[in-house]
C-alpha cells in the first residue's frame, strides 16, 4: 500500500487516507440529520437534551481520540487525561458563570435608586457566586473570569503547561507502564481532592452551575444553544481528528509507534525519546481541555467528582473497548459506551426479574461494562474498530496463494499487522 | 588514521560481579574491527557502555576530534553524535513496514517538531531504494518487517544502521541466522562500511571474522587478552587456553 505513496504529485493529505474522508463524511451527515430533527429546525424529533447528550458525546469522541493517540500509538496508558477536560470545563465555567452573574448582578442594581459602585457590583458578583462557601471574596484564580478571551486562553494554557510540569517530571524520571499510569491516577485524584476544598476558590463541591445560560444569548432558547453546541463540538471533532490523523499518519506517527513497540531502540536511533512522549502528552491534554470546554456548557455544571480518578479509567475503557491504535476506534468506543452507559444508568434498559433477583440495571451496568473491558482485553484486543476489518479484508482480494512469508512459518499478513 | 574513540580503564559491575575490568581500547577512522570473546566474555556490555545503555563505574570514553566523554550524554545524543548500533538478537519495528524502519533511521533531524514537519523528498526515497538494494530487500519495502525472515530482519537491521551515517558502527553477531551466501554477502557490505568508517564488529564465526580481514581483539572476563591479527591472537597461548578451555 505505502509503496505507490512516493511516485507522482503529492495528493493532499485526506485524499491518501480515505479512512479519514469516510470519518469526516459520516460525521457531517449525522450532524444534518440530528439538526434536521431538532426542535430548532422545527422536526421535533430529537429532543433538546438528547441533542444535548449527542453534543457531549461528541466531546467525549474526541477526548477519546487524544487518548488513541497517547494509548493506542504512543503507549503511554495516561490515567489523568480527564483532568484535563475538567480543567478545560472550569475555565471556561468561571467565565459563563461570572458574566452571567454580572449581567443578573446589574440588572438588579440598575433599579436602586443611586447608581452602584465598581467595588459594589463586584462585591454583589462575588457573593452570589461565593455565598454557598460562605464567602463574597474573589479568589486570585477568578482574576481574569471578566475576559472571555482569557479564559479561552486559560482552556488551552492550563492543561498544557500542567501536562508540560507533570510529564517533564514523569518522562524524565523515565517512568513508564503501570507506574506512569498509577502517578497519572495520583495527579488527578490529587486535583479533585483539592477543588473539592471549599476554600479552593472555585466552590469546592458545589463546583460550578448554570453554564448552560450563555452570557449574550439571553434571547435564544435552549433548543438553540444546544444546536450551537453540537455544531461546535461536531466542529472540534472533525478537526481534532484531522490533525490527529495527520499526526500518526506521518513520520512522527511513525516514531510514537516505534516508542510504544520498543523505546529502547528508538533511542539508539538517535531520537529523544522523552521529548516526543512531552509533546504528545501535552497536545492531547490541549486537547482534552478543549473537548472538556465544549462539553460542560452542555452538561450545565461541573464539579470536582467530574474528575474523579474514575473519570480517566473510563476514557481508557472506552479506547479499549473501541480498539486502539485506530482512531476511529476510539470514536467508536466513546460513543458506543458512553450512549449505553446513560440508557443503562439512566433507567432506559429494562429490570431483568430472575426470580430470586431483579437485575437493576443502575446497579449492574458497572459490573457488566467491567466485564466487557476484561473479555473485549483478552479476546478481541481489536475492539469494535476490528470489525471494520471484517469487512475491509473481505473486499481486499489474497494478494498472494500459499505462505505469506519467504519462507515456512514467517509471518503472516495478519500477524504482523498486529 | 586518526584515533575516532578510546576507552581506557573502563570497569563495570553486575551485583558485584565484574562484567568489565579495566578494559581500554582504541579504534580509529576509518577501520575495522573484530571482537571475539568467549560467551560471558563482555562483548555486549562493551558496546552497552559505548552507547550509553551502561554507566560504567569508573573509566573514561573519550569520543572525536576534541576528545569529548560520552559518559555524560544520553543514549540519543550519543547516537547523533554518529554512533550507530546493531544489537545481537534483530530489534526492527515489527509493526512497520521495512520502508517506515529505513526512513525512520535515515539521517535527518531528530526534534519531534522536525519530524513532525518532515516531507518525504526524491532523495529519501532514492536513498531508501538504494540502502535496500543494498541489503537485498528491494521489493520488499511495502512489507511488513515482522513477516521477514530472521536474516531479513538482520538485514534490515544493518540497512537501518547505514541509514544513520554514522561514523562508528557496533555490529553485535551480524551473521547469526544466516545461510553462508547471506554471510558472504554481510561480510563485503561490512567492508566497504569500513572503508569510509570505523566499524567493530563482535562475531562468534571465526570464518567470518577471518573474512573480515582486520585487526581482531580478543575479550576475556571483561579486560583485552590479545590484540592484533586473527593469526597472531589464534596463536597466542592464554587465548588457546580460553577457547579450549570452554
Ligand atoms: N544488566 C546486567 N545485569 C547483570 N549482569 C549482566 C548484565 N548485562 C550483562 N551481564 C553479565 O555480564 C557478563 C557479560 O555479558 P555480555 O552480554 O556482555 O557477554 P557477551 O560477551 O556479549 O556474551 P555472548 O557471546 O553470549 O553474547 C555476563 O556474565 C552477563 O551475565
Ligand atoms: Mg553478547
Amino acid at each position: 500500500m505505502s509503496l505507490v505513496q512516493d511516485s507522482g504529485p503529492r495528493r493532499p493529505f485526506i485524499l491518501r487516507h480515505p479512512s479519514v474522508l469516510l470519518f469526516l463524511g459520516a460525521l457531517a451527515a449525522f450532524t444534518i440529520v440530528v439538526t434536521i430533527l431538532s426542535e430548532a429546525a422545527g422536526l421535533g424529533l430529537v429532543s433538546t437534551s438528547f441533542v444535548k447528550t449527542l453534543g457531549k458525546t461528541l466531546c467525549l469522541c474526541l477526548v477519546a481520540v487524544a487518548m488513541d493517540v497517547l494509548w493506542g500509538y504512543c503507549g503511554i496508558l495516561s490515567l489523568g487525561h480527564m483532568a484535563f477536560f475538567g480543567i478545560g470545563g472550569y475555565a471556561i465555567g468561571m467565565w459563563l458563570m461570572y458574566a452571567r452573574t454580572e449581567a443578573i448582578v446589574a440588572d438588579n442594581l440598575a433599579a436602586a435608586p443611586i447608581p452602584p459602585t465598581p467595588q459594589e457590583i463586584s462585591d454583589a458578583i462575588g457573593s452570589q457566586i461565593f455565598g454557598v462557601v460562605g464567602s463574597s471574596e474573589f479568589p486570585l484564580i477568578w482574576s481574569f473570569a471578566d475576559s472571555l478571551f482569557l479564559q479561552l486562553l486559560a482552556v488551552i494554557v492550563v492543561p498544557g503547561l500542567l501536562a508540560l510540569v507533570f510529564g517533564w517530571l514523569a518522562f524524565r524520571g523515565r517512568v513508564t507502564g503501570v507506574y506512569l499510569s498509577i502517578l497519572t491516577q495520583a495527579m488527578t485524584l490529587a486535583l479533585a481532592l483539592y477543588l473539592f476544598q471549599n476554600d479552593s476558590g472555585l466552590r469546592g463541591n458545589n463546583g460550578l452551575s448554570g453554564l448552560q445560560n450563555i452570557p449574550g444569548w439571553e434571547d435564544w432558547p435552549q433548543s438553540v444553544v444546544s444546536l450551537v453546541f453540537f455544531w461546535a463540538s461536531a466542529l472540534a471533532l472533525a478537526l481534532g481528528y484531522v490533525l490527529c490523523a495527520w499526526i500518526v499518519s506521518g513520520k512522527l506517527g511513525s516514531v510514537i509507534r516505534g516508542i510504544r513497540d520498543d523505546e529502547a531502540r528508538v533511542r539508539f536511533l538517535g531520537y529523544h525519546v522523552e521529548s516526543y512522549k512531552l509533546f504528545i502528552f501535552v497536545l492531547t491534554a490541549v486537547i482534552a481541555g478543549i473537548a472538556g470546554a465544549l462539553y460542560y456548557p452542555q452538561a450545565g455544571i461541573i464539579n470536582p467528582a467530574e474528575i474523579a480518578p474514575i473519570a480517566s479509567i473510563y476514557l481508557a475503557v472506552w479506547v479499549a473497548i473501541g480498539g486502539r491504535g485506530r482512531l476511529y476506534g476510539a470514536v467508536i468506543g466513546a460513543a458506543f459506551v458512553s450512549l449505553l452507559s446513560s440508557w443503562f444508568t439512566g433507567g432506559g434498559a429494562p429490570p431483568i426479574n430472575l426470580g430470586f433477583y431483579t437485575i437493576q440495571w443502575t446497579d449492574w451496568w458497572l459490573v457488566l461494562l467491567g466485564l466487557s473491558f476484561v473479555l473485549v482485553t483478552l479476546f478481541a484486543p481489536k475492539g469494535l474498530g476490528g470489525l471494520v476489518d471484517l469487512w475491509t479484508e473481505r473486499r481486499r482480494t489474497a494478494d498472494r496463494v500459499g505462505d505469506y512469508g519467504p519462507d515456512k512459518g514467517a509471518w503472516r499478513r495478519e500477524e504482523g499487522e498486529e | 588514521m586518526s584515533t575516532l574513540l578510546e576507552l581506557s580503564g573502563v570497569s563495570v559491575s553486575f551485583d558485584g560481579f565484574r562484567a568489565i575490568n579495566n578494559l581500554s581500547f582504541q579504534i580509529g577512522e576509518p577501520e575495522m574491527r573484530a571482537i571475539i570473546g568467549p560467551n560471558g566474555a563482555g562483548k555486549t556490555t562493551f558496546m552497552d557502555i559505548i552507547t550509553g545503555k551502561t554507566r560504567p563505574d569508573a573509566g573514561s570514553v573519550l569520543w572525536g576530534e576534541k576528545s569529548v566523554s560520552l559518559l555524560r550524554k544520553s543514549e540519543s545524543a550519543i547516537a547523533r553524535e554518529g554512533i550507530g548500533r546493531k544489537f545481537q538478537k534483530p530489534t526492527v519495528f515489527e509493526a512497520q513496514t521495512v520502508r517506515e524502519n529505513l526512513a525512520m533511521a535515515l539521517k535527518n533531524p531528530r526534534g519531534p517538531f522536525d519530524v513532525l514537519m518532515h516531507r518525504k523528498t526524491p532523495e529519501g526515497a532514492a536513498r531508501i531504494e538504494a540502502l535496500a538494494e543494498e541489503i537485498g530487500l528491494t521489493g520488499q519495502l511495502g512489507r511488513i518487517a515482522g513477516e521477514l525472515s530472521h536474516g531479513q530482519k538482520q538485514w534490515l537491521e544493518i540497512g537501518m544502521l547505514l541509514a544513520q551515517a554514522p561514523r562508528l558502527l557496533l555490529v553485535d553477531e551480524p551473521a547469526a541466522g544466516m545461510t553462508p551466501a547471506e554471510r558472504e554477502h554481510t561480510t563485503d557490505l561490512l567492508k566497504r562500511a569500513a572503508e569510509t568508517r570505523a566499524v567493530v564488529v563482535v562475531e562468534h564465526d571465526m570464518e567470518f571474522v577471518r573474512r573480515l580481514e582486520c585487526k581482531v581483539t580478543v575479550l576475556h572476563e571483561g579486560s583485552v587478552l590479545a590484540e592484533g591479527s586473527l593469526d597472531h591472537v589464534t596463536k597466542n597461548k592464554d587465548v588457546i587456553d580460553v577457547y579450549l578451555g570452554r
